[in-house]
């Protein structure tokens, strides 16, 4: 990204800082960021919980048979996480079915929250989406211990493959089980912040007049592929959540 | 990457080119509060939000299984209601064909009783008409028997004999039977 803003700096006075829409900064005043500092991500994760209370609580107040629309949008997401839940990791991980909702709220909201012009994404942060991924990790890890003990190893030793193999394919499993949380939390943010970052680089080249037509265009096609990876990437962290789980709860091949 | 990795890294808190994905002094801060929301988020869910939609979908299912089994009943009933109503109507046209059948028994023998009545009344009739005209007849042969005696008398006294009575009547008698 610096190597892109020099370059473009020295072709005609562009100023691109694509990057600029993640600093974190405090919400009052100059000072350090401390832990406790209230800044922007604490604003936007706030906003975040406020949109879970109004869509999950406010929406749901009449407790109605035949449902307002809000009410109804309420209803398919809990139809829609927990029926994943049910089909991906089995009927007795219901029991992680609040938390699984949880994530998937989270990020579907900072998600779309973010799309919002002038927001701050949270999502886009790897220091969110690795606690996220962290989370489920170590809860996948010491549940499928708790539940399975020992055989929760089983997971590394494809006990269906040649006898010379296992070995082999263990290492492999192992290397892949402790990347899960690698990969499960740089794809949320990495995608999320590349979207943010490309659709930003388009607003830059706005400033040029033959090309802002073009640029707007851009913008907007962006703007509408943002807005499903927002979506999908909500989706694919919770899935891939559930997967992990269904590990936890039978490991084995 | 690299290079932007160490720039952010050195640059703490700085607005400088590079990520501030990487810059770890702010991790602190974003992890506070992300725990802060998610602990938030999952207290809301588990405790109002999910236990509600769970029973206004519990609910909503008994509803519509309770109405769809209401259903069934009532279709049920209308089954019932219909065979009642073909059997009252079966019964219905065996009553009907029964009274018409009876009823037609009785306007038979009201007929019969009528035509025998008129055939009774008609050859009253008709032996009154044949006594009268029997008298008639008779009357008449009578009738001719005195003008043929009177015709005779005057025919006898027209040609100058003495009539005699009893001869004329025999005479007459005699020819009228002829």
């Amino acid at each position: 990204m610096a190597v892109e803003t020099a370059a473009a700096e020295g072709e005609g006075g562009l100023v691109f800082h694509p990057m600029d829409q993640f600093i974190v900064e405090p919400l009052f005043g100059d000072g350090p960021v401390h832990w406790y500092t209230i800044t922007n991500a604490t604003l936007w994760m706030a906003l975040a919980v406020v949109a879970v209370v109004a869509l999950m609580v406010l929406a749901t107040s009449r407790r109605a048979t035949i449902p307002s629309r809000g009410q109804s949008i309420a209803e398919m997401a809990y139809g829609f996480v927990y029926k994943m839940v049910e089909d991906v990791a089995g009927k007795d991980a219901v029991g992680f079915f609040p938390y699984v909702m949880t994530l998937f709220m989270f990020i579907v909201f900072a998600n779309f929250l973010g799309l919002i012009p002038m927001s701050f994404t949270t999502t886009s942060h790897f220091a969110v989406t690795v606690v996220l991924a962290l989370a489920v990790f170590l809860t996948v890890t010491i549940y499928g211990f708790m539940k399975n003990g020992t055989k929760f190893l089983g997971l590394f030793w494809v006990s269906s493959a040649p006898l010379a193999l296992r070995p082999i394919l263990a290492i492999i499993e192992i290397i892949s089980y402790f990347v899960r949380p690698v990969s499960h939390s740089i794809r949320l943010a990495g995608n999320v912040m590349a979207g943010h970052a490309v659709i930003k680089v388009f607003a830059g080249f706005a400033a040029i007049a033959v090309i802002s037509p073009v640029s707007v265009v851009a913008i907007t096609a962006m703007y509408g592929l943002e807005v499903l990876v927002a979506f999908i990437q909500a989706y694919v962290f919770t899935i891939l959540t559930c997967v992990y789980l269904k590990d936890a709860l039978h490991p084995g091949h | 990457m690299a290079t932007e990795q160490a720039d952010g890294l050195a640059e703490a808190s700085g607005s400088t080119p590079g990520m501030p994905q990487l810059n770890f002094d702010h991790w602190g801060n974003q992890i506070f509060w992300l725990i802060v929301a998610l602990v938030a988020i999952y207290f809301i869910l588990s405790r109002v939000a999910l236990p509600r939609i769970g029973a206004v979908l519990a609910e909503r299912a008994g509803t519509i299984t309770n109405d769809v089994a209401a259903a069934e009943d009532l279709k049920q009933k209308a089954v019932e209601a219909e065979a009642a109503y073909e059997k009252a109507l079966a019964d219905a046209r065996v009553e009907a064909g029964r009274i018409v059948a009876s009823a037609k028994a009785e306007i038979q023998a009201d007929l019969d009783a009528a035509t025998a009545k008129a055939d009774a009344e008609i050859s009253a009739k008709a032996a009154e008409g044949e006594k009268a005209i029997a008298e008639i007849r008779a009357n008449a042969v009578k009738n001719i028997e005195v003008v043929a005696k009177d015709t005779a008398a005057a025919v006898i006294a027209n040609l100058g004999f003495n009539a005699d009575d009893a001869a004329v009547d025999k005479a007459v008698a005699t020819r009228m039977k002829g």
